[in-house]
């Protein structure tokens, strides 16, 4: 047999070269060599891989992978650099630890700084719900965290009250609490309809319904206020405004008032260190919503302070 | 050529053999100049003032400045910089087009180092002859020590080449002290360590391995250059048969004006003979012009045997016509058009800079959400603004907002209570302010289209204006 291979090379007569036996169109392709360095370097390339593999964790087996010899692993690079970015944060930190939160916007560095530590916070822990731009969803119930309607209070005080301590938590006794009780069986659909007039009223997206202005006064007033404009102690939105949670439609509202849905949202109290927890709420007030706490703690029709 | 038993062939050193001529001249000259303009351009000083680093050329990273004499390029201005390279591209084509492969044979990096590195060969080993002679000779201490010598010279070479090319990068006579106090970046000494080792491999002993195997230049050359584009010809119908001076003496009638006397072969640098035709490995040096022309007045005929020519004009010649002048070969519709698109991107990036301003503001609006509906029923956009202060000297700048009616903004340093339809910010010197901008419309706002306007409030009062879109609920 390897005669007859032998016996098939050919050699073209114009450059005394061997063809490589390969054909196309009448074309045939001469075996025309490499230079030895670049072959060396090929090899050179090849033993460079071998020592990869040998060097560093490698190849997969059953139970484990190869280890290599050198120690090296990406998980322990990874813990290396996240200590070292610890490391590295540590004196911020210790700084936002020390200032008391509504001073922060006094040092514009530190604030930054907080801001940015804030949003890589926020980014792993509340783009689920609020999304990644903190717009929340309509349809689902998350607050906007952008706008400057605030169910709870917008200063950089009570955003953290309500990261620590979350909304509507059954394990934590300080926890933001509210209810809305469900009007079904209470309130007639005649009457339903009246208060939902009423309400699309407050925000002039209705005619007044007197009927519905009594009921309101009568069973909503309480919480939502007189004039529908909310109560923060009761997290008891504003119905007055332009902004609903919920939606404005007379289907949106109805259901609301028969069936209400109340958001639910985690603590972040021994989830997220304290000092995160400031650099979250630095972050939410700094969304464009946020409220100056000085000022709104000298309005003494929102006291901010007496939070429960 | 290759014998069919040996599948990988070994390389074979050039030893080119001294010569003496109008084109090695030439070579001479451009080897200096290129030389130079790369060793000294980093020690050129320029006067900047004091915000502004006094270096003449200077890539500064770390600030993202790009400083050219009385230029000075920000990153948003790089399309400077893609201009330049295009040019250089297009310049390319050009020469190409018009005189084939001059680039690769006298101001190619490779060719002017490689040239130098055969320079110092010559120096050591003596001339061709002798070089030959030293390759086959064995491993003696003289041998060794002539090695030796030559490769600490190839280092000293390669180094200063490394050297150099990090000056362009930061303050040149700073760095360069630093640099031997061991006090420079580690990246500093990592560059250099890799182009020392570049150039002396590269530059000392791969030489022509690196024009016919690495480069990618010489394959697209060949769809450059054309028929009617200069390049070094053997003229084949003026020099074949070939025969010895003697026999050609003999019978003047049989044989034509090559005597066979290989100079072309031993002169060229990449080790090739020109009078196999145009071929991958010929870089259009010339060198064997110079050595054919000197035979040819030693045996007293015309010179010009091996000759710039195109190959039209060969076929012409041949045909026993007269080749066309000069200048209608180099004066064409291609080099035309070549040098036509090379100029008008010239004269464009010259008009941008003769017309740009000191000021720049960019607008990008946030889209992540489009637009915020506010309690009041008011409706809000964020914008991230940038003012750009390009002069030395810290300066109040104006921005106003316009096309949205009762619209006002505000920033996270500026509170909602100062809203208005202008503010102005003041931007250090040389330097980028980020801004933040809220931007509020009335309720029922339905503009889509808001410019922002960028006066500075000097007596320039230099103006930038930037539309942006400003999305409203209705849209969704």
């Amino acid at each position: 047999m390897a005669n007859d291979i032998q016996d098939k090379r050919r050699v073209d007569e114009a450059t005394n070269t061997e063809f490589v036996g390969h054909e196309w169109d009448g074309i045939e392709e001469l075996d025309t060599p490499m230079p030895r360095w670049w072959l060396w370097t090929f090899y050179l390339t090849i033993a460079w891989s071998l020592a990869y593999v040998i060097a560093y964790p490698a190849w997969p087996l059953l139970e484990k992978g190869t280890e290599g010899v050198l120690g090296w692993t990406s998980r322990g690079q990874l813990a290396e650099q996240m200590s070292a970015a610890e490391m590295a944060r540590a004196d911020v930190r210790a700084q936002i630890a020390a200032t008391p939160l509504e001073r922060l916007p006094e040092d514009s560095a530190l604030l930054a700084q907080a801001v940015a530590g804030g949003r890589a916070a926020f980014l792993v822990n509340c783009v689920q719900c609020h999304g990644s731009g903190a717009a929340g969803s309509q349809e689902l119930g998350y607050p906007n965290l952008n706008d400057d309607d605030w169910l709870w209070g917008g200063d950089i005080r009570a955003i953290e009250y309500t990261l620590t301590h979350g909304i509507r938590q059954q394990d934590h006794p300080e926890t933001r609490q509210s209810q809305m009780p469900a009007f079904a069986g209470i309130l007639t659909p005649p009457q339903v309809g009246a208060v939902v007039d009423h309400v699309l009223s407050l925000s002039g997206q209705a005619q007044p319904n007197a009927e519905g202005a009594a009921l309101f006064a009568q069973n909503c007033s309480l919480c939502h206020g007189p004039a529908g404009q909310g109560d923060r102690t009761y997290g008891a939105p504003n119905l007055a405004d332009a902004i609903w949670l919920r939606g404005s439609t007379r289907a949106a509202i109805t259901s609301q008032i028969l069936a209400p849905r109340m958001g639910m949202m985690p603590k972040w109290e021994g989830r997220l260190d304290p000092v995160t927890i400031r650099m979250l709420a630095a972050y939410v007030h700094s969304l464009g919503g946020g409220e100056d706490f000085v000022e709104v703690a000298a309005d003494p029709e929102v006291a901010v302070d007496e939070q429960p | 050529m290759n014998s069919p038993n040996h599948l990988y062939e070994a390389v074979k050193t050039v030893h080119n053999k001294r010569i003496d001529g109008r084109f090695r001249r030439f070579k001479w000259l451009m080897m200096i100049v290129t030389l130079a303009i790369y060793y000294v351009t980093p020690w050129l000083r320029w006067d900047r003032g004091p915000y502004a680093p006094d270096q003449a050329v200077l890539v500064d990273m770390a600030n993202r400045r790009f400083y050219m004499f009385g230029i000075e390029i920000w990153p948003h201005e790089f399309y400077f910089v893609a201009g330049l390279l295009i040019m250089a591209g297009i310049g390319l084509f050009l020469i190409t087009s018009a005189v084939g492969r001059a680039w690769c044979g006298y101001a190619c990096p490779q060719t002017v180092w490689t040239d130098l590195f055969q320079h110092v060969d010559r120096l050591i080993d003596g001339d061709r002859n002798a070089r030959i002679r030293l390759e086959a000779a064995p491993w003696t201490w003289s041998k060794v020590l002539r090695r030796g010598v030559k490769w600490t010279i190839y280092l000293a070479i390669a180094f200063a080449t490394g050297g150099a090319w990090i000056l362009y990068f930061a303050d040149a006579p700073t760095l360069f002290a630093e640099f031997f106090a061991l006090d420079a970046a580690p990246i500093a000494y990592a560059t250099v360590a890799v182009l020392t080792l570049t150039t002396f491999t590269l530059g000392g002993f791969m030489r022509e391995q690196v024009c016919i195997y690495m480069c990618p230049w010489p394959r697209i050359q060949s769809a450059m250059m054309d028929e009617k584009s200069l390049t070094v010809t053997y003229k084949d119908w003026r020099g074949e048969p070939r025969g010895s001076v003697k026999k050609a003496q003999k019978d003047p009638e049989a044989f034509g004006d090559c005597i066979d006397c290989l100079q072309c072969v031993a002169v060229c640098p990449t080790g090739i003979d020109i009078r196999e035709g145009p071929q991958i490995g010929c870089i259009t040096c010339a060198l064997c012009i110079d050595a054919c022309d000197k035979v040819m007045a030693d045996i007293g005929r015309p010179r010009g045997l091996i000759d710039y020519a195109t190959l039209e004009d060969c076929a012409a010649e041949a045909a026993g016509k007269a080749p066309k002048p000069i200048w209608k070969t180099l004066l064409r519709p291609r080099t035309v058009a070549y040098t036509l698109i090379w100029g008008s991107i010239g004269m464009a990036l010259l008009f941008a800079l003769g017309t740009r301003t000191h000021t720049d503001l960019t607008v990008s609006a946030d889209r992540n959400p489009p637009f915020m509906l506010m309690s009041d029923g008011s409706i809000r956009n964020s914008y991230t603004l940038r003012l750009r202060n390009m002069e030395s000297r810290p300066r109040d700048m104006e921005v106003a907002i316009a096309g949205l009616p009762g619209g006002v903004f505000w920033t996270d340093t500026i509170g909602q209570n100062e809203a208005a339809a202008s503010q102005t910010f003041t931007v250090p010197a040389d330097a980028t302010l980020p801004v933040r901008a809220y931007v509020a419309a009335p309720p029922g706002a339905a503009a889509t289209e808001i410019t922002f306007t960028l006066t500075s409030q000097d007596e320039q009062r230099e103006q930038d204006v930037v539309e942006a879109g400003f999305t409203t609920p209705g849209e969704q």
